[in-house]
């Protein structure tokens, strides 16, 4: 079974969301990364792109499959993880640390769309059918 | 496995016969303009050159060596004396710039394939520029977006593709500046119909089909997509790549498809070449002939000649540098001529009749169709989602081990909807025996995963090479090689 | 039945195990409305041997010329072990190597040429060939758009010294996709381009410029030049080259202080017959940093479970079967027989071989041009370096000398007046290693004739209709 941490929210997507203070770091979840394969490779945001929540800003591609990596927030970028450009395999192997994507200031703190951990075990659930 | 050529090479080397003799090495051409290094080309004797190539041709599959039952591919076998009679001088030669009276051969031999490739379609006009499927479908896209606009029909926007299709539709779509919209597939493998009602409309410029489709079934409803379509403004384009299923039996331009590409390297057995050259002539109904991507051939008394832009001003433009892949074609026309009207009709017939032998081999063997209720097409599907749970093997497992069994492996893995599969398009020129064989190794190799798993899960064993790491070579690309 | 073995036992026993009665049943499916009835249009069946002889008679209509026309498709003589091994069947009757551990000798070769072309480029990396030079550049434009996504902008540069099919090959690919393709007019007394015209195109930001080596008509283009100008304007400069010239001439990496980002061309001159305009293949090669959006295949080196060196496609989620609507191109082709002959062919010249060739069709383009400039009213049109091309006026009309040669079974040139009418009455001569001296005054002589002629009045009976040629 995948992990899906208690302390992180998520998105319909795929990607999960953690606050620190007016930061925002967001990354794909363990489900996901499993479901991709090993990853290759991937495309991040430019620092200082505005994101609307929803958009499209990233990829993530393994051998067989390239997934949309899509915001859950509306938020200015703020950093992004580049050690992944030389190891993607960051992803596959702590998707929840070291593999995190990137980071936004989020224009609203408010984020009432995200799931908590038990909602989107329950949507993974309801995917498998 | 070979080394690489570059290994061989000795400096100073060279195929002697091969070089000119007497070249005074002084030229005019200022020296900032020249090149003063040399590429890394091999530096070896004709005979380590054959020798090399010879060596790796061996180390490939192919239909003059093995049954070749690649999905949606059509590997049927590619008569040999066609390709000796295009290599004829006069064609070999022939200079795409010559006139038109020093061309005639070649012309009238194109003339006669746009016009049988008319007959066999139902459509009404044919260019044969396009130089393989997907550059077909460009040019049919291409069509339909310049037949909206010359309407001044400016609000279509949308091209709609079966969740089912080949990936060259969507992205097709998209090169020509579409919105793709998916239409979901229903049980039986037909264009959920519900779903299309509700995103046809104003914006719909067109929906492409390949038909049968890539699930290896006739599309039952294509009479009603078709009037679902065409009343709400769009057309109908169809994907060709199938077109060996229905070749005599009936034509997408009487199923009132209005634009289609033709896979010359599948239904009119040109070698596929490891991957290319193709060709995908497009035929088009009577409203999108002054579309058509240019030159074609005309004929004016007993004389060939080329139409261009200038005589036909609404064309969507040129597609090739030349006229397309001329010598496909003309291999082309050999294949019809050879196989003439009563073989064409026997192409459809004894492909699906291979088809659904194998099909109905597998299924005694227990294996499970994907649309098990439907009558195959030319191919067909089968899953291995229950010998995946059972027996922890996959589709990929399978198909590596079938190449130790001496067969290419079908398609895998395509189409997305049906999980763990193989696509099987064993093709007329296939005999009985050859099918029987092939049915018994997937027997065998469902057995070998039941005693002896990992035999399955390492294939193969027999080739040049084990199973190769894709992973690492995406991540470290290495695409040339580099002398240390 | 041509190609199908089926007997009449093995039909009866297919059916059987079917459980159907007829072949027929088999297309139960399909609503017999819409069955075909007639195929009036087809004729009947030929045999081998039949279609030998209606083949024979159609080649030889089109044979026996001696030919001086280029214009992108280039007469070189293709070494006999090129064709002998490129078409031995497991090479021509393969597929795309789908099956990487089944298609080790595709796929090897593929990364020898990937390695050959690059090179010969002086770039990084090259994929695996596109359909023809003027599909590789509308790849190159469409590429070098998606890496100007930041500045936005959507203006390509293309030169009218650029061949006249490829601009409108170009034209037919990318203003679909809503790109703005800029006309940049030579210089009329260089036959070049030039610095101050490119300037006056430059009013607003610029994507990439083409840069021709030679250019269509023969001439070589101060590419150190071009390249550092268009770099100065932060846009990408994209090379259509002859790969034959790069064994001589300053290769796109090494052009200005940069080297061009993507080189792009037809591959036909490297060991693929003329065959009436293909099947040739595109090369396209590029930096290393914009392997990303190098569209079409890619053969990359890796191991097997043993750790032995094996090839496989690589970087295969960018293409279309994964990436369908968003994919870099919907092209799933790469002309792989062609590229197994062009490998062949680069392996048997080696780096001196290809030099050689390159280097003597230079000298016997020089020494045709000499000859046929002598000849009164026959002048030479731009001045400065071609590589085997140039380019001539004549005093009487281009068509009609061209017919009057071909009666004398004589290719004499490409038809300018069509393309550049402004250029007048101009032909475009190309020569390679394969004209011999005395072919050389063959030509020299069949034209003074074909001038000296009285009657110019014939001039204008001699086009008819339907004799012309492309334009």
């Amino acid at each position: 079974m995948n992990s899906v941490p208690k302390f992180l929210q998520y998105s319909k997507t795929h990607e999960w969301v953690r606050r620190d203070e007016d930061v925002l770091t967001i990354g794909i979840t363990d489900h996901a990364q499993t479901m991709l394969g090993d990853l290759v490779y991937v495309e991040l945001p430019e620092i200082e792109a505005n994101l609307e929540s929803g958009q499209e800003c990233a990829v993530v591609e393994s051998v067989k499959a390239a997934a949309d990596i899509y915001a859950p927030v509306s938020g200015e970028v703020v950093e992004i993880n580049e050690a992944l450009f030389e190891t993607p395999q960051l992803i596959n192997e702590d998707p929840y640390g070291k593999g995190w994507l990137f980071k936004v200031r989020p224009y609203d703190n408010d984020t009432p769309h995200l799931l908590n951990s038990e909602q989107y075990l329950k949507q993974v659930a309801s995917e498998a059918h | 496995m070979s080394e690489l050529i570059f290994k061989l090479s000795h400096h100073g080397r060279c195929a002697t016969a091969q070089i000119p003799r007497h070249v005074a090495q002084k030229t005019t051409i200022p020296s900032h303009l020249l090149r003063n290094d040399e590429p890394l080309l091999p530096e070896v004797s004709e005979l380590q050159v054959v020798r090399h190539f010879t060596k790796l041709s061996r180390a490939n599959f192919s239909i003059d060596t093995q049954f070749y039952p690649l999905g949606s591919c059509t590997m049927k076998y590619n008569p040999r004396g066609i390709h000796q009679l295009a290599m004829l001088e006069g064609f070999l030669n022939h200079h795409p710039f010559s006139l038109p009276i020093n061309s005639q051969g070649y012309l009238s031999c194109a003339y006669e394939l746009q016009e049988i490739l008319k007959a066999v379609t139902g459509m009404r006009g044919v260019s044969l520029t396009p130089m393989a499927g997907a550059q077909g479908e460009f040019a049919g896209v291409a069509m339909i977006r310049a037949y909206h606009h010359a309407r001044s029909d400016l609000t279509r926007t949308e091209i709609l593709v079966p969740d089912a299709a080949h990936g060259t539709n969507p992205a097709t779509a998209a090169q020509c500046g579409f919105e793709v919209r998916e239409i979901p597939t229903d049980k039986e493998g037909n264009v959920d119909l519900d779903s299309l009602r509700k995103v046809v409309g104003p914006k719909t410029a067109g929906i492409m089909l390949t038909n049968p489709s890539t699930l290896g079934v006739f599309e039952q409803n294509i009479e009603e997509i078709a009037s679902i379509v065409h009343e709400a403004g769009g057309l109908l384009y169809y994907d060709g790549a199938n077109l060996n299923a229905i070749l005599g039996k009936v034509r997408p331009g009487d199923m009132g498809f209005d634009v289609m590409h033709i896979n010359l390297h599948k239904t009119f057995a040109t070698p596929h070449g490891g991957g290319g050259p193709g060709g995908g002539p497009v035929a088009v109904s009577e409203r999108l002939v002054p579309f058509l991507p240019m030159p074609i051939v005309a004929k004016k008394e007993e004389t060939y000649y080329w139409l261009t832009g200038k005589e036909c001003p609404q064309t969507i433009g040129r597609l090739s540098a030349f006229m397309g892949n001329a010598g496909i074609i003309l291999r082309a026309y050999m294949y019809a001529r050879m196989l003439g009207k009563e073989g064409m009709e026997r192409v459809a017939e004894f492909a699906t009749l291979n088809a659904n032998y194998l099909l109905a081999k597998l299924k005694a063997a227990g294996f499970t169709a994907a649309y098990a209720n439907r009558r195959a097409s030319h191919e067909f599907i089968i899953t291995l989602k229950i010998e995946a749970k059972e027996l922890q093997i996959t589709a990929l497992d399978v198909a590596k081990r079938l190449l130790d069994y001496d067969f290419h492996a079908p398609t895998m893995y395509f189409p997305l909807l049906v999980p763990e599969c193989l696509l099987i398009e064993p093709t007329e020129t296939e005999s009985k025996e050859v099918l029987d064989a092939f049915a018994d190794a997937l027997i065998c190799i469902v057995q070998e995963a039941k005693i002896k798993p990992d035999l399955v899960r390492t294939a193969p064993h027999t080739l040049s090479v084990r199973r190769l790491d894709e992973v690492k070579a995406a991540r470290e690309l290495d695409l040339v090689y580099k002398e240390k | 039945m041509p190609f199908i073995p089926h007997s009449a036992n093995d039909i009866k026993e297919m059916l059987a195990t079917i459980d159907v009665t007829s072949i027929e049943q088999l297309f139960e499916e399909i609503p017999a409305h819409l069955r075909v009835k007639n195929m009036p249009a087809i004729p009947e069946s030929l045999t081998e041997m039949e279609l030998g002889r209606l083949m024979r008679s159609r080649a030889e209509q089109d044979s026996g010329l001696l030919c001086f026309i280029g214009a992108g498709a280039y007469e070189h003589h293709i070494p006999a072990a090129v064709w002998h091994i490129a078409g031995r069947g497991e090479f021509m009757t393969a597929y795309t190597p789908y099956q990487a551990e089944a298609s080790q000798g595709t796929l090897q070769l593929l990364y020898e040429y990937q390695t050959m072309m690059a090179s010969l480029m002086a770039l990084d990396i090259s994929n695996a060939s596109m359909y023809d030079g003027a599909t590789a550049l509308a790849e190159a434009i469409l590429m070098a758009v998606r890496l100007n996504r930041k500045n936005k902008s959507n203006r390509i540069l293309l030169p009218s010294c650029v061949h006249p099919f490829y601009r409108e090959v170009v034209k037919t690919i990318v203003t679909q996709q809503g790109i703005e393709l800029v006309d940049v007019p030579f210089d009329e007394k260089t036959g070049r381009l030039s610095i101050e015209t490119l300037e006056k195109m430059t009013h607003e930001e610029i994507a990439a410029l083409v840069i021709p080596q030679p250019n269509f008509l023969g001439m070589l283009e101060e590419v150190d030049t071009l390249t550092d100008w268009v770099h100065a304007k932060k846009a990408l400069a994209i090379a259509v080259v002859n790969p034959m010239a790069m064994a001589l001439l300053k290769a796109p990496g090494q052009w200005g202080h940069a080297g061009a980002d993507i080189a792009c061309g037809e591959g036909q001159p490297l060991g693929v017959p003329l065959s009436s305009g293909g099947p040739y293949y595109g090369f396209l090669c590029c930096k290393k940093e914009l392997a990303r959006q190098l569209p079409g295949r890619v053969v990359g080196r890796t191991v097997d479970l043993e750790g032995k060196q094996g090839f496989v496609l690589t970087m295969q989620a960018r293409e279309q079967h994964i990436r369908r609507a968003k994919a870099t191109s919907n092209i799933c082709t790469n002309q792989g027989l062609l590229v197994a002959a062009s490998t062949i062919y680069m392996s048997l010249m080696g780096p001196h071989g290809l030099r050689q060739i390159a280097l003597i069709s230079h000298q016997n383009a020089e020494l045709l041009q000499k000859k046929l400039t002598a000849i009164k009213g026959v002048e030479l049109v731009f001045e400065g370096p071609y590589f085997h091309e140039f380019v001539i006026r004549v005093p009487r009309s281009v068509e009609f000398v061209l017919h009057q040669l071909a009666k004398s079974k004589m290719q004499g040139g490409f038809d300018l007046s069509k393309a550049y009418p402004h250029l007048g009455e101009c032909l475009l001569v190309c020569v390679t290693e394969t004209k011999t001296a005395e072919d050389i005054d063959k030509f020299v002589t069949a034209l003074a004739s074909v001038l000296s002629c009285e009657d110019h009045s014939r001039d204008k009976t001699e086009k008819t209709e339907h004799v012309r040629t492309y334009l």
